[in-house]
């Protein structure tokens, strides 16, 4: 459940990131990278519990699932608070710059 | 257990490998004649900006891994900072780095190698297409 979110996440962050592209204002593309990186070692992850498991694997107990699941939306908002660090660090539009040297 | 461990210290040897890289590079730039007479010019994409697509993945997934580790109790923010180590099981994490750990590092370094292929293709067809002529490098 934490690949298959993570994994959503990735393709929703890749989409936005393909429609703003080739500008990278708002540097969606950190994301991306973060979500895709981890759905990738989420994976390897996967491919070595079905190594175990089986195909028990594919059928966890709800509990589980949910435990998964919230974790999964953790590990979501996680990214999205390092994204929003770059964001703010680089401010590729000068809006905090800006806000810090407004004159009066 | 600490399988992330294992991306994080490739990611490390990357972003190295790409600094140093960056620093030696030229840019290679080729004049494109477009089919309405005008021409353009385009860079090619450094080899130390793709080596940099596998640094972010490397360390977007190793941090999100990392918290993981976190969530579930297997990295504490006290020392020894991994929960094997304190509970005397090294010797089963340091198995799991070498099996799971490898292994992740492994595939986003292979995936890496085919979003390269994929874009050296990209690059030349884009220089071999019919609209485009290249002028010279």
């Amino acid at each position: 459940m934490t690949l298959l979110t993570t994994v959503f996440a990735a393709i929703i962050a890749t989409v936005i990131w393909y429609k703003g592209a080739p500008k990278s204002e708002m540097k969606v593309g950190a994301l991306c990278w973060m979500y895709w990186g981890a759905s990738l070692m989420w994976l390897v992850d996967a491919i070595f519990e079905y190594a175990e498991l089986g195909t028990e694997y594919f059928t966890p107990a709800p509990v589980d699932m949910l435990n998964d699941f919230y974790l999964g939306l953790s590990v979501v908002a996680h990214g999205l608070i390092i994204w929003l660090v770059i964001l703010l660090v680089k401010d590729p539009k000068g809006v905090v710059k800006a806000a810090l040297f407004k004159k009066k | 257990m600490a399988c992330f461990l294992v991306p994080a210290a490739e990611a490390i040897v990357t972003t190295v490998a790409a600094k140093v890289i960056k620093s030696k590079e030229k840019e290679e730039s080729v004049k494109l004649s477009l089919s309405d007479g005008s021409v353009q010019e385009a860079t090619k994409i450094k080899f130390s900006t793709k080596l940099g697509w596998l640094n972010k993945l490397l360390w977007g997934g190793s941090v999100l891994l990392a918290f993981e580790h976190l969530w579930h109790g297997e990295v504490v923010p006290f020392f020894p900072f991994l929960t094997a180590v304190k509970n005397g099981e090294t010797a089963e994490m340091l198995a799991e780095m070498g099996s799971a750990g490898i292994m992740m590092a492994v595939f986003v370094t292979v995936v890496w190698v085919g979003m390269l292929a994929v874009s050296s293709v990209v690059e030349k067809r884009a220089l071999h297409a019919p609209k485009l002529t290249q002028e010279g490098v």
